[in-house]
């Protein structure tokens, strides 16, 4: 049922890329528990904005768990306590009366503070362009049911495209690896016939961009896994590594 | 102006190819002029947006050897808000042997978009469909498949065949992140160049030797250092959306915006139908004023799930005093109100049908949720017929996501939902060639007028954005570019590009020095409910009225009493959201004045006025076969209506009918 909560949230503020950030605490009142996280945060803005203050810069567009773009680490948690979603789905009910809740962007070495919680992942862009697709262009394709695909294999694939790039993975890990990431994506590609063709070049391609970019190593502490909002499975990465030592091997 | 529109009394009509419908694409391939591969290299194309639409051309265009510059407001191309479409994808495949072909698709289309869209347009959407599937599953899209590994399909509105593709709920990432895969090999490859977190602030006309002015440029604004900055091309493509925030609370991203529409609008280009806006019907209803945005729940759950209110006033009334829990209604008690009305097609009516019924029971008084204003969607007989599972294996992700908004389990009790506005039918007018009444700048996507007519089917915005992108645009523009070759690429230190530029920044400043005591999303919300209250569901002569009134007070409103905080050349979120608001305020005056000049009732045009004695739409056909083409006038002055007239010749128009 709805009810209302006092809160009060310190969050990460910092003007700018090269600019100290530090921490703010502000007080609200009368939060109903039916409003999500980033309305609260609406709320909080809106009434900075009255009092003539700078409001808090926060990446956030579909709401609706998709687009990837919201992030925020609340409570020590990426997109906070609530299992397997985004912040954006995340909702007040899962905080308590009087609670201090804690605000922070993205911690990682390959994910740059822009301003106060919003970070720049182009990293992730620079990685998929290393080579996260299959090496096809438009039209002068044969009919889609020509190469019959098995379902438990097309879900599989699919589970690992359940990806949206938000960078949880990598803010989670203590090493800052971004292991999860490419594996997802080298994963869904490897196992449909159409991306396994160029599987070998693709995992060194990506792995080698993920190091290029200060990325750190995987150590299978499995925190990624745990706290990826589409419970996006370590098994990837485990398949990720067989392509990328086997495409060592042959080289 | 665009040779292909000769105005005469305000009436025009635009080219199509020789041929019969189903040749005419075919045709225009065949004779159409192209660009050799040397040529190409010296050709720019700038391409704004990265949705379906955006992606797929930049891509393919990218593929051809132009050279593409392409911008998007995200962090990331990969967030454009096509990402949130769940349900499918159309295509005439016709795998499950039901009597699907192109002709089929291409008739539900223009019927279900109540014959208010361009019958060429529409069988080239049609034709090109089954090219989209395949070039997908090359790219490694993971659709769903049958136990045999060949694809599978399901249902949509308004058809009785299943063609839709769909990969779980999240189709349109998946079709998203196939397009973005593609965009993202060219950007490697050098021929696209990305920019992200740059918003168009405006289009750049240039004349040439002739005197006729051309696309050559935008400029667009650094979301990072506020910086303006002046780009060159030799043709402009806007793929930027629609503008369904206008509504403030609707289902689309909160940035997704009508600007660069708007733009391309005070420049010249015309403006079509804005009026044809979609209200979605499954939506999460409304829950609090300090709302930010309405969820969608997908219309595949209409396949399986049966829409109802009580048949009794009492048990309404207790069900919204919080007295009476919806599981208790006996089966006899509950009004299935889509079957009742609609047999043939029961649940699936078309999306402007079903949001219409919904509110009809609703202002009957037979609204659930406290607030009277949702209906059910039930899933028990499904979860009865085919086992907790199954429905789980179709619909689980869209279970979860209403279980973490709402708070209650759907398995267990129905969902409710609402209407909530969804889609723009209308846009930036395009000919065949998808280029707008401006030379040299092209619209794609939800952008544009052009295939859905007065109502989009579901899983076609997807079919539409890709068939551009992909199939559509990478041929006509070489029709344009053709006469290009010569150009040389220009400063961006002419007159034209500094003066644009001056005008932007004067702008900006005039927003920034208002210093008033409103804040923009205050002003937002405002619009937004005179929106819902008269430009919505149903309309009437009085409440469009009613609308430009109070929109014209709220612009007075925004340029006197404004308040947006920090700098020009800084991260300004408000002075983000202020800009796009400004644009909002134009369009929904747009959408009222074509609103209230349609005296007709159409696909998502319902005027209460014109009905039939069942409550459909009655449309007048002799009045109003055209599209409204809206062209700017000035400041402070209605713009000036011209139409196109829609030419019916292969296809019979009859009322819609959904009952038999």
């Amino acid at each position: 049922m709805e009810k209302s909560i006092n809160i009060k949230v310190k969050v990460w503020r910092q003007a700018g890329p090269k600019v100290k950030g530090m921490f703010e605490t502000y007080e609200l009142n009368n939060i109903s528990t039916d409003a999500s996280f980033l309305e609260m945060i609406d709320i909080l803005n809106e009434k900075l904005v009255q009092e003539h203050k700078e409001p808090i810069a926060f990446d956030h567009d579909c709401r609706e768990g998709i687009c990837g773009m919201c992030s925020l680490y609340i409570n020590g948690h990426p997109h906070g306590p609530d299992q397997a979603i985004t912040t954006c789905q995340l909702h007040m009910r899962k905080f308590h009366d009087g609670e201090t809740i804690t605000i922070e962007p993205w911690r990682s070495r390959a994910f740059p503070v822009i301003k106060d919680l919003i970070v720049d992942r182009n990293a992730y862009d620079k990685i998929m362009q290393a080579g996260g697709y299959v090496n096809v262009n438009t039209g002068g394709i044969p009919d889609a049911n020509a190469i019959p695909i098995p379902k438990p294999v097309a879900d599989e694939a699919m589970d690992a495209a359940s990806c949206i790039g938000c960078g949880a993975c990598a803010a989670a890990c203590k090493n800052g690896s971004a292991m999860l990431f490419v594996a997802a994506k080298v994963s869904q590609l490897a196992l449909l016939p159409q991306g396994k063709i160029e599987k070998a070049a693709r995992a060194k391609a990506m792995v080698a961009k993920m190091d290029e970019l200060g990325f750190g190593n995987c150590t299978n502490t499995g925190a990624c896994e745990a706290e990826c909002p589409k419970s996006v499975s370590i098994t990837h990465i485990a398949r990720l590594n067989r392509e990328y030592i086997g495409a060592k091997f042959k080289d | 102006m665009n040779d292909s529109i000769k105005i005469e009394n305000g009436v025009f009509t635009t080219p199509v190819p020789e041929g019969p419908l189903a040749e005419k694409w075919t045709n225009y391939k065949s004779h159409q002029k192209l660009v050799n591969p040397a040529n190409k290299r010296r050709l720019d194309i700038i391409v704004v947006g990265t949705g379906l639409a955006g992606a797929s051309a930049a891509a393919s265009l990218g593929e051809l050897g132009f050279n593409v510059l392409n911008f998007c407001i995200q962090d990331s191309p990969r967030r454009a808000h096509s990402i949130a479409a769940q349900g499918g994808i159309n295509a005439a495949k016709n795998y499950q042997n039901d009597g699907d072909s192109i002709y089929r698709l291409y008739y539900d289309t223009i019927k279900g978009g109540d014959y208010r869209a361009r019958e060429a347009n529409v069988y080239r959407l049609a034709e090109v469909s089954n090219d989209i599937i395949d070039q997908c599953v090359a790219q490694g899209v993971p659709f769903a498949r049958e136990y045999g590994g060949l694809l599978d399909n399901r249902s949509f509105g308004g058809a009785q065949v299943s063609r839709t593709f769909y990969a779980k709920g999240q189709t349109g990432q998946q079709l998203l992140l196939g397009a973005y895969s593609a965009l993202s090999r060219q950007i490697h490859k050098g021929s696209v160049k990305l920019f992200t977190r740059h918003e168009m602030l405006d289009v750049v006309l240039v004349k040439d030797k002739d005197g006729v002015e051309r696309a050559r440029g935008i400029i667009a604004r650094n979301l990072i250092t506020g910086k303006l900055e002046r780009f060159f091309a030799h043709a402009v493509v806007i793929a930027t959306g629609g503008y369904g925030n206008a509504f403030f609370l609707s289902t689309n991203a909160m940035a997704s915006n009508g600007s660069a529409a708007i733009q391309c609008y005070k420049k010249g280009a015309f403006f079509a139908n804005p009026c044809f806006a979609q209200i979605h019907p499954t939506c999460i209803p409304v829950h609090g004023d300090y709302q930010s945005k309405l969820t969608l729940m997908s219309e595949s759950l209409r396949n399986d799930g049966r829409i109802w209110v009580p048949k009794k006033k009492e048990d309404a009334e207790a069900l919204r005093a919080g007295k009476m829990k919806p599981t208790e209604i006996k089966d006899e008690d509950r009004d299935f109100y889509l079957e009742r009305r609609y047999p043939a097609f029961g649940n699936l009516v078309p999306r402007d049908v079903a949001s219409r019924a919904a509110k009809e029971r609703c202002d009957a008084g037979f609204g659930v949720n406290n607030t009277g204003l949702a209906v059910y969607l039930d899933f028990k007989y499904a979860i009865e017929r085919l086992g907790r599972d199954a429905v789980e294996a179709r619909y689980g992700n869209l279970f979860q996501m209403y279980e973490k908004i709402v708070d209650e389990n759907p398995y267990e009790t129905p969902m409710m939902i609402f209407p909530a506005i969804h889609y723009t039918m209308g846009g930036i007018w395009v000919d065949y060639d998808l280029q707008t009444s401006i030379k040299g700048l092209f619209a794609i996507g939800e952008a544009n007028f052009s295939d859905h007519g007065a109502n989009r089917l579901g899983a076609s915005a997807l079919m539409q954005g890709l068939a551009d992108g992909y199939f559509v645009l990478p041929y006509t523009i070489q029709n344009y570019l053709a006469d290009q070759i010569q150009e040389p690429r220009l400063s961006t230190d002419l007159p034209e590009f500094v003066q644009a530029e001056q005008a932007v920044k004067d702008k900006i400043t005039r927003m920034l020095n208002i210093k008033g005591k409103r804040s923009v999303d205050s002003i937002h919300k405002e619009l937004g409910h005179v929106m819902w209250d008269n430009v919505g569901m149903a309309r009437t002569e009085e409440s469009l009225k009613e609308a430009m009134v109070r929109i014209k007070e709220i612009k007075k409103e925004f340029w006197s009493n404004v308040y947006i905080p920090g700098s020009s050349s800084d991260f300004n979120v408000e002075l983000e959201k202020a800009i796009r608001l400004a644009d909002f305020i134009e369009v929904g005056y747009l959408m009222a004045l074509d609103g209230l000049n349609r005296n007709e009732s159409c696909g998502g045009h319902f005027r209460e006025e014109y009905q039939t004695a069942e409550g459909e739409a009655l449309r007048q056909d002799d009045k109003y076969s055209y599209a409204a083409c809206w062209l700017y006038k000035g400041e402070d002055q209605d713009p000036e209506l011209i139409k196109e007239d829609l030419k019916y010749e292969f296809t019979i128009r009859a009322q819609r009918n959904y009952k038999s």
